[in-house]
Parts: C-alpha cells; sequence; structure tokens
C-alpha cells in the first residue's frame, strides 16, 4: 500500500477538534403487540442520551455487557438505523440530517467491519469481488481496480490468490481479515470495529487486533472500538467508554479508568478481569454485581444501575439511596480525574 | 486431503506446497451443486430423457420423412414401421404431429417459465426487501392475481387474444408470476435480515444494488427450483387450454390440442390419443424429477451426497 502516511503518535489525541462527535444519541425501538392491529405498547429503550468526540488518529472502546446498546449505538453514528433523536457530526456534518444520496456519498469516510465474519460476506460472491464492491459502488473501480484488490488483500495479510475463492473457504479469522480490507478498500477516515473480535479464537484475535494496530498507524485511521471484552479494549483503546443499559456511566483514557475506576459497574468490570498470578487472583478486592440486567423495556428510575448495585445494596443509607432512585445521575467529574455518571463515585485502585 | 510433511518457511519449494495443498481443494459453489445433481439418480435419469425428447422435437422432426400438417395417402394407420405412432382419419403422420406438438409446447412452458420468473423475482424481492406498505400493497396484488381461477382466465384471456403460441405463454406467465413472487419474497424476507446485506448498505450501495447483487442471487436456488416446476405447470395448463379450445389453434398445433382432437377417436384410433398423452407425461414428469434433483442439490443442509 502506498496510502499517505498521515503521522500520529499512537497515544490519545488531545486535538480539539474531534472527528466524529455523537451528541444526546437516543434510539428506542418500539415493541408491538401481537395480534391484528398491531398496536405500540411499550419501547425498548436501547440508547439513552449517550454522547462521545472521537479525535483523528484515536481509538474510542466502547465497553458494556451483551444488551446494552453498544452495536446500537455503532449503527447510529453511521446512520445504519434511523435515530429517535439527537445528532451525529462527521467533520462538522450533521449525518442525522442528511438525505439518503448525501449519505451514500458519506460512506466512503465511515466504514464499519462487523462482528460475525460468517454473516457478513455475502456467500455467493468471490472475495475479490466483495473486496472490489466498495470501489464499484462508489465508481472507484478502473484499469487499476485489480491490482487495487490484489493490493487490499495483501494489505490485511491474505494471498491475493485467494481472490477466486468464496468465503465459506475460509476460516473465521481470514474472514475478518477479509471484512476489514473491503472496509479498507475506499481509504475511510473512521472505522467502525463492532466486536470484530469476539467471534474468533483466541490465537486469531491477536493476529487481528495487531493487523487493526498496524493500519491504524500506517492509514491515520480513527476507531470507534465496540467490545465486551475489556482486556481487548485496554490493548487497543486510548479512551473508553463504559455502557450500562443504554447509557455512558463512565469514560476516561484507559489508564484512567483500569487504575482507578469510579463508578461502581466499571469496578465490578474491573474486578472480573483474571490476573495471571494466582496469589494476587486470590488476594485481590472482588466487586461482584448480583442479578441481571433489567428489561431495556422498563429501566429503572434515576439510576440504572441502582437495582445491581453493591454500594447501593451496602454501603449507602437510605437518605443516599433516595438520591439514587429519584436522580438520574449526570456523567461529570466529581473530582475522580474524569467523568462518572455516579453520585457517590468514588475512586478504587483495583489492579 | 494431503498432508504436506514440508515445514511452514524452509524452502521456497515449501511455500509453494503450501499454496498448492490450498488450491488443489478450491471447488466453487456451483461445482459443489453440480457434483450433487450428478449424483442424484433420478434426476440424471429425468434429465437424458428430457433432452432426448427435446432432441427428438426439433432435430428429429426436421429429419423425418413426414412433414407436420402432411396429408399422406394412408389415412387410419396403426402404428407401423413406416408410420410408427399411426396416422389420423385424412392421412397425417401422427408422429411428425406429436413433434411439432411438443415443439410448441416446449416453447410455451419455457418461455413462461422465464417470464414468470423474472416477473416474480422482481416482484417478491422489491416487496420483501422494501416491506411495509410496499409489501402489503405489492403481495396483496399478486394474492389477487392467485385467487383468479388459472384455466378459467386463461381461457377467456387467451380466447381474446388469439392463438399464437407467444400469446398463449403471455397469458399463462400473466397468472403465474405470483406465485414465483411468493417464493421471491419469502426468501428475501430472511436475507435482508443478514448481516451482509446491512455491510453492503454500510458501503453505500444503493437499494438497486441489494436486491440484484445480493438479495436475487442468494435466493437463486428456491427459484430455480421453482422455475423448473413452472415448467412442468405450464405445459399442463397448455394443455388444458388447448384441449378446451382456448389455447393453440389450428392448423398450428400442441400436445394438448392433439389430445384433444383424436378424444372423439379414442375407441376407434387410440393411439392418436395415447401418444401425445405419453409425451405430457413424459416431459412434465422429467422436469419435475429434474426440479427435485435442484432442490436437493442446492440446498446445503442435504448432505446426504459424499463431500
Amino acid at each position: 500500500m502506498t496510502a499517505p502516511a498521515m503521522h500520529e503518535s499512537g497515544s490519545a489525541a488531545t486535538d480539539p477538534e474531534p472527528i466524529l462527535s455523537a451528541r444526546n444519541l437516543v434510539k428506542h425501538f418500539p415493541i408491538r403487540s401481537t395480534g391484528l392491529v398491531r398496536r405500540q405498547v411499550g419501547v425498548v429503550h436501547a440508547v439513552c442520551d449517550v454522547s462521545f468526540d472521537l479525535g483523528p488518529g484515536e481509538t474510542l472502546g466502547l465497553v458494556g455487557e451483551s444488551g446494552c446498546g453498544k452495536s446500537t449505538t455503532a449503527r447510529l453514528v453511521l446512520n445504519l438505523i434511523e435515530a429517535t433523536s439527537g445528532q451525529v457530526f462527521y467533520n462538522g456534518t450533521d449525518l442525522t440530517a442528511l438525505s439518503a444520496k448525501k449519505m451514500r456519498e458519506l460512506r466512503r469516510d465511515l466504514q464499519i467491519v462487523f462482528q460475525d465474519p460468517y454473516a457478513s460476506l455475502d456467500p455467493r460472491m468471490p472475495v475479490n469481488e466483495i473486496v472490489a464492491e466498495p470501489l464499484r459502488i462508489h465508481g472507484r473501480y478502473d484499469d487499476a481496480g485489480k491490482t487495487q484488490v490484489r493490493d487490499l488483500l495483501r494489505t490485511v495479510g491474505l494471498k491475493p490468490e485467494h481472490g477466486n475463492r468464496f468465503p465459506h473457504e475460509f476460516s473465521g479469522g481470514q474472514r475478518q481479515r477479509i471484512g476489514v480490507a473491503r472496509a479498507l478498500a475506499l481509504r475511510p477516515k473512521v472505522l467502525v470495529l463492532d466486536e470484530p473480535v469476539s467471534a474468533l479464537d483466541v490465537s486469531i484475535q491477536a493476529g487481528v487486533l495487531n493487523l487493526l494496530d498496524e493500519l491504524q498507524s500506517e492509514l491515520g485511521l480513527s476507531y470507534l472500538f465496540v467490545s465486551h471484552d475489556l482486556s481487548v479494549v485496554r490493548h487497543t483503546a486510548d479512551r473508553i467508554a463504559v455502557m450500562y443499559l443504554g447509557r455512558i456511566v463512565e469514560t476516561g483514557t484507559a489508564s484512567e479508568l483500569f487504575e482507578g475506576p469510579a463508578h461502581p459497574y466499571t469496578q465490578a468490570l474491573i474486578s472480573a478481569i483474571p490476573l495471571p498470578d494466582p496469589r494476587k487472583q486470590r488476594a485481590r478486592e472482588r466487586i461482584t454485581v448480583v442479578g441481571d440486567v433489567p428489561s431495556p423495556a422498563d429501566p429503572p428510575s434515576g439510576c440504572r444501575f441502582r437495582t445491581r448495585c453493591p454500594k447501593f445494596a451496602a454501603e449507602l443509607s437510605d437518605a443516599e439511596r433516595s438520591r439514587c432512585v429519584e436522580e438520574v445521575p449526570e456523567l461529570v467529574d466529581r473530582g475522580q480525574g474524569h467523568p462518572a455518571a455516579c453520585h457517590y463515585a468514588e475512586r478504587k485502585v483495583l489492579i | 486431503m494431503p498432508e504436506t510433511p514440508t515445514t511452514l518457511a524452509t524452502t521456497p519449494a515449501g511455500a509453494d506446497a503450501q499454496d498448492r495443498e490450498f488450491t488443489v481443494e478450491q471447488r466453487s459453489q456451483f461445482q459443489l451443486v453440480l457434483r450433487r445433481f450428478l449424483q442424484h439418480r433420478l434426476a440424471m435419469v429425468s434429465l437424458v430423457v428430457l433432452v432426448l425428447v427435446v432432441l427428438l422435437a426439433y432435430v428429429g422432426g426436421w429429419l423425418w420423412k413426414y412433414e407436420a400438417g402432411q396429408i399422406t395417402p394412408d389415412n387410419s394407420q396403426p402404428p407401423s414401421f413406416d408410420h410408427p405412432f399411426g396416422t389420423d382419419a385424412v392421412g397425417k403422420d401422427q408422429f411428425a404431429q406429436v413433434l411439432r406438438g411438443t415443439r410448441i409446447s416446449l416453447q410455451i412452458s419455457v418461455m413462461v417459465a422465464l417470464l414468470s420468473t423474472f416477473v416474480g423475482t422482481l416482484w417478491g424481492a422489491v416487496a420483501g426487501y422494501f416491506g411495509g406498505v410496499v409489501d402489503s400493497a405489492m403481495m396483496r396484488f399478486s394474492d389477487l392475481v392467485l385467487t383468479l381461477p388459472l384455466i378459467a382466465v386463461a381461457a377467456m384471456l387467451a380466447h381474446l387474444f388469439g392463438g399464437s403460441w407467444y400469446l398463449i405463454a403471455m397469458v399463462i406467465a400473466g397468472l403465474t408470476w405470483a406465485y414465483v413472487s411468493r417464493v421471491a419474497r419469502s426468501v428475501v424476507l430472511s436475507l435482508r435480515e443478514k448481516e451482509f446485506v446491512e455491510a453492503a448498505r454500510a458501503l453505500g450501495a444503493t437499494d438497486t444494488r441489494i436486491i440484484l447483487r445480493h438479495l436475487v442471487p442468494n435466493s437463486l436456488g428456491s427459484i430455480i427450483v421453482n422455475a423448473t416446476l413452472l415448467v412442468a405447470t405450464a405445459i399442463l395448463t397448455e394443455t388444458a387450454l388447448s384441449y378446451l379450445g382456448f389455447g393453440v389453434q389450428n392448423p398450428d398445433t400442441s400436445l394438448g390440442l392433439l389430445v384433444s382432437e383424436a378424444q372423439t377417436a379414442l375407441t376407434t384410433r387410440p393411439w392418436l390419443f395415447y401418444f401425445p398423452g405419453l409425451f405430457i407425461i413424459l416431459i412434465a414428469l422429467t422436469i419435475n424429477f429434474i426440479g427435485d434433483g435442484l432442490r436437493d442439490a442446492l440446498d446445503p443442509q442435504q448432505r446426504k451426497v459424499r463431500q
């Protein structure tokens, strides 16, 4: 690849001008009754008031457990599903207000790699065609198209000879590389990675993660990295946003978050990362969360985490608890060095 | 699969051997389907028989000493060497007539299959892809077409538009595309939720592109099967129409028309009746079996066949 080497220092970009920013994103999915007249009987609050910024060359990790709205957020950012309210700005353009045609043109700069490499590649298309498709769609497949596709395959570590084969002839890791090659074909500025490695074996994960890392420093990409795997995010992300039930509960640089998590949910997540040293593992403080995630169709009032919060259950007085029930905690810095959405945020050192 | 004894990065030859190890097993989806189909005995036998019938109809009719409609001096002859299928009351050679009828019947049925598959697939794919109001409106329309009694409406339309074979074909296709649209819609409904469709949308693909490049090719399996079955349906419908006198008109002929003309002679000259009937059964049956074989071959869940 002869990509323009947009040089970025791999660390957190302190650039005041974000390339992509989400403002107060909300997505509600209607729940309809079964039967002849499908009345709307409720809404699933998939994403509630989510805002974040992504700087050029930066990786923002979006973590949270299954069903917390990570993937929905990723799709909202790309305008693949329509937001109920809120805006997404790419270089100052509001994507949610664009016409379908303008949006299609902008998709050149915003690409996505999907979670499931088995489902995201058309089984009837040979790999060459899959990788060439974005070029064809945007009218960039010319005489040099063939070499371009070969170069792309080489970039992601596949042999150009593999181009004539079909997706089902590849392993999971290879397929994910095909997905990455397709996403890179248009030289995007922002890549949304929707759990790009969670469907892969651990040994393969490292390969794909390193590839993504190399591509980022080579091409100056910005990543929105969605994952439920904290160790993966720690390895790749400059900044991290933790989501719970549709809301961002804590955000900060990777080191801030891992060294001093302030929200009880983040603390629970971090204390659940296994340590490779059994001595330390046994001696560490474990913060456990009880129960299941409440239904997003009927989220708890006030702080959404209070029904499972160990702090709410054990440490707080009744007077303090009423605040959790009545008042939605805002995502602000309460003196911990980074914003956390907890009225009683408190830094804890867990690793 | 032969195991390569060489380690990963010893020599350039080692790398070559590795390449080959992968490329030897290269088999496209088409080849896989073909293999499965070739191993489906009933379908293969049917295919051979059908090809023979088609060859007989097109090449045989041309080589045969009598032309269709030609009046020979021998009238009301039972089958013999000179007239394998006998002759009718005015001395027309029934073998030549049947070959000619088979040609017309095949032309009609293939045209019906092509037309209704084309229209039905697009109709169903568009309805299934867009969903909502578009889907409801389009599918209610094709439901409406489905409720029309095929033979009755076809008879009426064919009567209005005359008896040439392509008009008959268009009339039948105009009533059968709705079946195809149902099948195409149901396949597309499940396909459109697949991630590769979302991936195409994320790449900036237009709806037209998604439908034509992703949804239709992926539903081709069920649609091809349906098309073969339609050929059989079309042959039978055309037969019924011609039998009722609304199909192909004299001096042109089709298998259905031959059967219908021979029904008065069933007791006196039964050969006139049985030979065209035999050809109808032969064509409809073989095509149905071929459709079965195709369905089995295209369905990857079907793992009867050795890999």
